[in-house]
């Protein structure tokens, strides 16, 4: 059982591991977007979308589907090398990526991209959709589970506490929020900017069921999500600890990597370090 | 046409509409931010409990959540105060749901001053301009209780964003229970060829009265509701340039993008004519009672009068 488990971690890292190649890619042929905080979130983006989430690409509006919402919008292409990876479209379209015509718009865009649940980019929006498809899902009975994943610099923004009192009140236990916390944001550390501190402690306060963790660690992003899976009357929170840029070393905990696409040498550099599993 | 004696206001028209809606379509849910005595969801929140969602003085999440339950199939109406609605949340509106598209009904009330005595904060004026500059969102003013609850029953069956645009007091009702509602097409009221007047929520009452007083003097005028201001009715406006050889617009909102900004574009690419625009002229609104603030900021018969008046002297 136990190398079954190691094997499953093993291939999650690996898909891990190619979605964080394309991201690289795709931004290398773009020349903008954001591979800060699209590598980050790689080892929970694909936790989700091999292990966890029930869908089926062949059918994207299926009505029984859990549902995913990329509150921080700007991790655009983390979302787009899972959806291509997962069949919902070629891989190929990435290198299209913020081009004229191409559907992977430079934040997610619902009415161009199958398989993208809701339109975002402004920041602050996502869990209240998602709490609305968990409210829907309540009325109905519909048994699937909506997650969003947030920004920590996202917290800033007022409506993100709107939406957590909302989520608690209606004992969204459909639901789980998932917080990319990687400490950084466009003009700094988080902690500066705006003093984001204790997130759990924060997410407790309102009525939440918080859970920190390693957001690199599978193991325990999975351990993370069958805790929520079998919480029951409270939202879940998994507050994933992560480095910015995780993977690629000169991207590492650098905020200027918030924004801005590598060069050509430096697309080479960083997908020699992830054909290497380099951490 | 009624003999203008009954009164309702339209923010009771749509409570009402609404719990026959929800009778008839289980689809039908309603969001509101801690106005619901007021916006009148009310009488859903106690017919429909289940479908009836509160979200406390929070008017981004409303739009928000909103979206999520159109999203997942429902045909949500999310009410607050229309300076809320289409004020604080505008970037809700704009980003979340009319970006994708969502039928996402957003019904606001207490719009422009006849609001009253909770002044000028709480006198949303700028609304209309707002939506409409937004692309496919539908913009709806009725102007009496029955057309409102007509319409209520309209952008149910529609499929997209909607602004449905409603006021706090009671007025005359225009209409009577055979009228029906045709989304985007305007509906003539009164016929005449002196002039047109063109207007929307309570203003077409004043519009009426204006078009009796013109009558004593003798001047036969076009009076037409045009309830939903986007997608505008084109043809309605170019038929009235053509017939009537001028215009006079009347909203309770700023003369500035409004339906005043509407009308005026349609004109001057197609049949250009002498036009006048009644409304509130670029300032904010204020503390008072409702009839003294339509007097206040010249939203009356008389001042539609003296539009009239002006315009036809234009025509010369």
């Amino acid at each position: 059982m136990a190398s079954c488990k190691q094997q499953k971690i093993e291939a999650l890292s690996g898909q891990a591991r190619v979605l964080r190649q394309r991201v690289i890619e795709m931004l290398g042929e773009s020349g903008s977007g954001h591979p800060g905080g699209s590598l980050s979130a790689a080892d929970i983006m694909a936790v989700l979308y091999w292990h966890e989430m029930r869908v089926d690409p062949s059918r994207p509006d299926w009505p029984e589907r859990d549902r995913f919402i990329l509150s921080k919008g700007h991790a655009a292409p983390i979302l787009y090398a899972c959806l291509a990876e997962k069949g919902y479209f070629p891989v190929d379209d990435l290198l299209t990526l913020r081009k004229l015509n191409s559907h992977l718009q430079g934040h997610p865009d619902m009415k161009q991209t199958p398989g993208v649940e809701a339109s975002t980019g402004s920041l602050g929006q996502g869990l209240s959709i998602a709490n609305g498809m968990a409210l829907a899902a309540k009325l109905d009975g519909g048994e699937y589970r909506v997650y969003a994943l947030l920004g920590d610099g996202e917290l800033e923004e007022g409506m993100v506490w709107e939406a957590v009192m909302t989520s608690s009140h209606y004992n969204l236990d459909n639901l789980v929020a998932i917080v990319d916390y990687n400490k950084l944001q466009i003009d700094g550390d988080v902690r500066e900017v705006m003093g984001i501190t204790d997130v759990a402690r924060r997410f407790r306060s309102f009525g939440w069921v918080a859970i920190d963790i390693d957001g690199h660690d599978i193991g325990q992003i999975i351990s993370a999500l069958n805790l929520a899976r079998g919480t029951k009357g409270q939202p879940t929170v998994i507050v994933a600890h992560t480095v910015k840029g995780k993977g690629v070393s000169f991207m590492e905990n650098q905020v200027g990597w918030h924004g801005s696409a590598p060069s050509p040498e430096q697309v080479e550099q960083a997908l020699a370090e992830l054909a290497g599993g380099k951490e | 046409m009624k003999g203008m004696a009954l009164k309702k206001a339209t923010r009771d028209a749509y409570g009402e509409a609404l719990v026959e809606l929800g009778k008839t379509n289980p689809k039908i849910v309603v969001l509101d931010a801690d106005l619901s005595q007021s916006t009148k969801t009310v009488g859903f929140a106690r017919e429909f409990p289940d479908r009836f969602i509160q979200v406390g003085i929070a008017e981004q999440d409303l739009i928000g959540t909103a979206a999520g339950l159109a999203l997942a199939g429902k045909i949500p109406f999310a009410s607050t105060f229309a300076v809320f609605a289409a004020g604080r949340a505008y970037d809700q509106i704009r980003n979340t749901v009319a970006y994708a598209g969502l039928n996402v009904k957003i019904a606001a009330t207490h719009a422009g001053v006849t609001v009253g005595e909770d002044g000028g904060s709480h006198q949303m004026l700028e609304d209309v301009a707002l939506m409409r500059a937004i692309p496919g969102m539908t913009v709806i003013v009725p102007a009496d209780g029955i057309e409102a609850a007509a319409a209520v029953k309209a952008v149910a069956e529609y499929t997209g964003p909607v602004y449905l645009r409603m006021g706090r007091g009671a007025w005359p009702l225009i209409f009577d229970e055979a009228y029906e509602f045709r989304m985007g097409k305007a509906t003539l009221i009164e016929d005449g060829d002196a002039a047109t007047i063109i207007a929307c929520g309570i203003m077409v009452s004043q519009a009426l009265e204006a078009a009796k007083l013109l009558k004593s003097h003798g001047i036969q005028v076009r009076v037409l509701d045009m309830a939903t201001v986007k997608p505008i009715d084109t043809e309605a406006i170019v038929k009235a340039a053509q017939e009537t050889g001028a215009i006079v617009t009347a909203e309770e909102h700023n003369i500035l993008g409004g339906l005043g900004g509407a009308v005026a574009e349609v004109l001057v690419e197609t049949h250009p004519v002498p036009m006048e625009r009644v409304g509130v002229k670029d300032v904010f609104g204020r503390s008072g009672r409702p009839d003294e603030l339509l007097k206040h900021y010249g939203l009356t018969p008389e001042a539609i009068v003296t539009a009239i008046q002006k315009v036809i002297a234009r025509k010369a």
